[in-house]
């Protein structure tokens, strides 16, 4: 299908699109890599009056390491952070998570916060995000805002961004340790997750453990594992609490069974792994 | 700062295949139909029209997108390459095609455009892939009735690779 009317504007920088942000409000969605919102668009699913294109603003294209925190820009595609060759040094979690992201085609233009704001809660970077606790930057023209992937990620598709912010950037931390762990089941490589989990050693047994595709947004869990049978014990528990959903690719309870099978084996590679 | 209304058909220019072309489009046209219908160039196949199947897979600035995933005027300014820039002037088939040819990796066609384009951009980035990478490069594109093996075997064949 094509997509409804729009009308298009294409800022020339950040002031301006958030200028233009403020103008249309909740009429209008901002188009950075397009490989969720396009889809929409042509499947018309989503039906803006007006579409912001920031994929061209060269100051949000920009990955840097500011203190103890990787800052990605909202124009940085998933294949420009994948080469990044800082990545499997500063963030290994991303570096074995990004190849699960889509597609070698869709990478190539889907950015990294696009994915962050759409909210998918079977997306891998959101998980990524939520697992190592890091944030988003928010900007209008009442100023700028932090907020922790925990309270940005609200539910399936739903994020607290207000219609006048731009999502500029998104902030991961970068750990102690390289400690990390992370598998998803697809029904093929670069489909949506049935199930993902994400794994990472902060110190000794000190396990952060993320679940996404089983929730409406990825679940977060600290926890001291110690054995084998505490992994165990660990995702029965969480299998439960999450209760999971059903879709055309699995039905809840499968998720649950995934998470309860798949869950154990990644913190186990994760423990396994060289500090 | 570009402003286009919605009901506004706006001139849209771009380099395509090392030729400057333009044309005319409302901000809602999709790349691969200002292709085939205002410039006229067939050789970009729309399929699923949601970025699934990969047909539409185009270079944009010698990096491989879907096509039905971009405005036209997302394009103005860029440099386009479609399958029509792969063979010679004289119609000779290049490398890749050629492989395609002698190991039977199509058949009806339909998805072949997506699939030279985005192995054009793959194989020039990671020029001796091994043939998972290949799986996973295929992995974005649907083909329904060759099947795959044939187009691995191709891309092995051109890249001086083997089977696993």
């Amino acid at each position: 299908m094509k997509p409804r009317r729009f009308d298009y504007v294409r800022p020339d920088s950040a002031d301006e699109a958030v200028a233009v942000l403020a103008e249309y409000g909740d009429a209008a969605s901002v188009l950075a890599g397009g490989q969720s919102l396009m889809a929409m668009l042509n499947l018309r699913v989503a039906e803006p009056a007006v579409l912001i294109d920031i994929a061209r603003l060269t100051e949000l294209d920009y990955v840097r390491i500011a203190g103890d925190q990787v800052e990605v820009g909202a124009a940085v595609t998933q294949t420009r952070l994948k080469d990044w060759p800082e990545l499997a040094d500063q963030l290994p979690l991303l570096a074995a998570v990004l190849p699960f992201v889509g597609h070698f085609q869709t990478r190539n233009k889907g950015t990294v916060c696009g994915s962050i704001a759409h909210a998918d809660p079977s997306s891998e970077i959101p998980l990524s995000l939520a697992t190592l606790g890091g944030e988003v930057v928010l900007r209008s023209q009442r100023g700028t805002r932090v907020l922790a992937a925990s309270e940005f990620q609200r539910g399936m598709l739903t994020t607290a961004r207000e219609p006048d912010e731009l999502i500029t950037a998104a902030r991961f931390p970068i750990l102690a340790t390289k400690r990390v762990a992370f598998r998803e089941v697809a029904r093929r490589h670069g489909d949506f997750a049935i199930i993902a989990v994400a794994a990472c050693v902060k110190g000794g047994s000190a396990v952060t453990v993320g679940i996404g595709g089983v929730a409406d947004r990825p679940a977060v869990r600290n926890a001291t594992i110690n054995s084998a049978a505490a992994a165990k014990e660990m995702f029965e528990q969480l299998a439960g609490e999450l209760e999971g959903y059903d879709d055309i690719h699995a039905s809840a309870r499968l998720r649950r069974d995934l998470l309860r099978r798949v869950g154990p084996v990644v913190v186990e590679e994760a423990l396994r792994c060289a500090a | 700062m570009r402003r286009v209304n919605k009901d506004e058909r706006t001139r849209v220019g771009f380099t395509l295949n090392g030729r400057a072309v333009s044309g005319d489009a409302e901000p809602r046209m999709l790349l691969t139909d200002f292709l085939r219908h205002v410039i006229g160039a067939t050789g970009t196949h729309v399929g699923c029209e949601h970025g699934v199947c990969g047909c539409c897979t185009v270079l944009i600035d010698g990096t491989a997108v879907r096509g039905c995933l971009t405005l036209a005027v997302q394009a103005e300014g860029r440099s386009v390459t479609t399958v029509e820039a792969l063979a010679s002037p004289d119609g000779t088939l290049n490398a890749l095609q050629q492989a395609f040819q002698q190991h039977h990796a199509l058949q009806c066609g339909f998805c072949t455009p997506g699939i030279l384009m985005s192995f054009t951009d793959y194989l020039a980035r990671n020029p001796h892939p091994t043939e998972d990478e290949i799986r996973e490069v295929l992995s974005g594109h649907l083909c329904r009735c060759t099947g795959y093996a044939g187009i691995v075997a191709a891309v092995l064949a051109v890249s001086g690779g083997s089977p696993n």
